[in-house]
């Protein structure tokens, strides 16, 4: 019976090579975008899709760092991806909380606005928006994105936020309060270093989402010294030509800080922290 | 310490009204159980008393001061929960030790209360552990050290064994009866278990679609039910409940009569209840009921009877010890007057004559 249960080595020879396959497709552009970073201009075009280049050179981080604004660019989405994390978190958390714990007159009505809002294409409201920005004279300033981005992510946030305060367990709050804590002295004692991998969740989410977006970072800013990173990629499409080396070097850079983020807040993600609080 | 009291207490969600007019007078250190099946509100009515649930109306007091909208905080109460809920974030000296953190007690007084409270409940070596590296009973223990640290007025425990094996429960239920004893605190104590109920408390509150059916020393319940529902509710294995007849000068079972001089009139008669315990096994033709045994259980201690009764039907019977009675054995069955119960159309039971029941 063991014997048969066992997993045959076909079966996982299979299994492990569904999942290579898988990896490589998934990070192949990586590679590539990495290759091209690394390949000196020359070879770009001549060696083609060769896998491997034939040289190496750092010459397209070196340009990039020093001769463009390509650090502005950085800074600036550093600045917008950040407040938007940090402002979105702390009004979904407040609001997730509030879902999760409270009755109050028009709760549902809420919850299906804020569902609502999440089914149109973004593209539908650019205009508008693009309107509304300019008649407040926020055009070209980095708190207009964070306004917007904060504003758009803040109904995923939420409902993730509530998610994290329905798992905790209504009783750890109770008993809090019966050994003498005030709600708020619950939440802050009790609740909230059981809801850090929540936050820690939602602060990444709303952070890559701020850092990759293009479309509203495009229409709502054209001066070159309040672009966001995405805006300022196409800064290496020229007229005439795609500086490739340049843009893909630039591109691998920008991947550093959403990889420093994850990593950071990736011990906060482990599930399990709440094991123990009741019955096991 | 304290006396609690609940004047028509009520709680109700809307038009639905969970608990009806509930009054009980709890005196300083009583040890009360509330008994029911799930559903008849007695984890509400604790929660109320806690103060984590409003009071729809009546009055709640504690030493004769009104608490109905007084904050769980500042009701002095500790409560030991169903879950547990202890603090997964903390080791098992900070969750004891938590009202006094909140309170900012200072830390070194902090810590010779915790190291009492882990000495006694024997949680001594396990002070730097947290929930997760804690068996259930270990838990269990941590959630009442963090309710004995802080001295309250009240003790409240919302059926805090049930999630425990058996012989852990047997355990826990003495060790806080030992501490009721030693604290000699006001107690309120929710559970299904009857067993529980009867072992643990002063007096039992039976509580059943949102009523109080009776409240009682385990023994008044056991002996002077007021009604089939606590009949049928206390004591196992269950009372038997049968259908009589009715009359002035006794009922009539399966076509035998049975005079209850202790009952006086027992012409209201509809149904009789006996328990297992109470009906005495005797030759097949003497007995005043026929019946054939349809299984036998051999506990060594007793042996129980599952019998099918002439002209009634299932009945089960207790006799104490070891009889060698078995499957198929025809029986005689006699019903110790005395410890018979007769209920009216309403499920009341027929007051017992006390003179004769003593």
């Amino acid at each position: 019976m063991p014997a048969a249960l066992r997993r045959s080595p076909a079966a996982t020879v299979a299994k492990y090579a569904a999942l290579l396959c898988y990896l490589v497709f998934a990070l192949f552009p990586l590679y590539w975008l990495i290759k091209i970073a690394v390949t000196p201009d020359a070879l770009v075009f001549t060696e083609g899709t060769q896998v491997i280049p034939s040289a190496v050179t750092l010459d397209n981080f070196r340009t990039v760092l020093l001769q463009t604004d390509f650090l502005s660019y950085f800074g600036n989405s550093l600045y917008v991806s950040l407040g938007t994390a940090a402002v979105t978190t702390l009004v979904a958390a407040a609001a997730g909380y509030a879902f999760s714990r409270f009755d109050f007159a028009g709760k549902k009505l809420l919850i299906a606005v804020m569902l609502i809002t999440q089914m149109f294409p973004l593209l539908m409201i650019i205009a508008p928006i693009y309107k509304i920005i300019s008649q407040v004279g926020m055009l070209n300033s980095l708190t207009s994105l964070i306004v917007v981005y904060t504003a758009f992510n803040i109904p995923f946030a939420t409902f993730l936020m509530q998610s994290f305060f329905d798992g905790i367990p209504k009783d750890l709050e109770e008993a809090a309060m019966m050994d003498g804590s005030t709600r708020f002295q619950a939440l802050y004692k009790v609740v909230f270093p059981l809801t850090l991998p929540g936050l820690g969740a939602t602060l990444g989410f709303v952070f890559t989402a701020a850092w990759s977006e293009l479309l509203f970072a495009l229409m709502l800013i054209s001066k070159n010294d309040a672009m966001t990173f995405p805006v300022g990629l196409l800064t290496f499409v020229s007229k005439f030509s795609v500086d490739w080396g340049q843009m893909m070097a630039a591109g691998v850079l920008a991947l550093v800080p959403s990889c420093l983020f994850f990593i950071f807040i990736q011990r906060y993600l482990v599930q399990g922290l709440t094991s123990g609080a009741v019955k096991g | 310490m304290a006396r609690i009291q609940l004047n028509d207490v009520k709680k109700s969600y809307g038009d639905v009204n969970v608990l009806r007019d509930i009054n009980l007078d709890i005196q300083d250190g009583e040890f009360i159980v509330l008994v029911g099946p799930s559903g008849c509100g007695k984890s509400t009515l604790l929660r109320m008393i806690a103060g984590l649930e409003p009071i729809s109306g009546g009055d709640f007091m504690i030493d004769g001061e009104r608490m109905n909208d007084v904050r769980p905080r500042d009701r002095d109460i500790a409560m030991v929960f169903q879950s547990y809920a202890l603090y997964p974030h903390m080791d098992v000296a900070r969750n004891m030790g938590f009202s006094m953190e909140i309170r900012g007690d200072a830390a070194e007084e902090r810590k010779s209360k915790v190291a009492a409270a882990a000495e006694t409940l024997g949680l001594s070596k396990l002070t730097n552990r947290l929930p997760k590296a804690l068996s259930g009973g270990q838990r269990q223990r941590v959630a009442m050290g963090r309710a004995i640290i802080r001295d309250p007025r009240a003790f409240l425990f919302d059926e805090p064994l049930s999630n425990l094996d058996a012989a852990l429960r047997v355990e826990m239920r003495l060790e806080i009866a030992r501490l009721h004893q030693k604290l000699g605190a006001t107690m309120i104590y929710v559970t299904h278990d009857q067993v529980e109920a009867l072992t643990l408390a002063d007096r039992i509150v039976v509580l059943e679609g949102g009523d109080i059916q009776q409240v009682g020393s385990p023994l008044e319940l056991y002996e002077r039910p007021a009604n089939k529902f606590v009949a049928q509710f206390i004591g196992s294995p269950t009372m038997n409940v049968v259908p009589v007849e009715g009359g002035a000068g006794g009922i009539t079972l399966a076509g035998s009569k049975l005079t209850l001089p202790h009952l006086g009139d027992t012409s209201a008669a509809v149904e009789l209840g006996i328990r297992p315990e109470h009906i005495d096994v005797v030759a097949p033709d003497q007995g005043m009921l026929k019946a054939v045994a349809d299984v036998v259980e051999h506990l060594g201690s007793d042996t129980n009877i599952y019998a099918r009764v002439e002209g009634i039907g299932p009945m089960m019977v207790r006799v104490h010890g070891n009889i060698p009675a078995r499957s198929g054995d025809l029986l005689g069955l006699n019903i110790q007057p005395l410890n018979a119960h007769i209920f009216a159309a309403d499920g009341t039971a027929l007051r017992r004559a006390d003179a004769i029941a003593a």
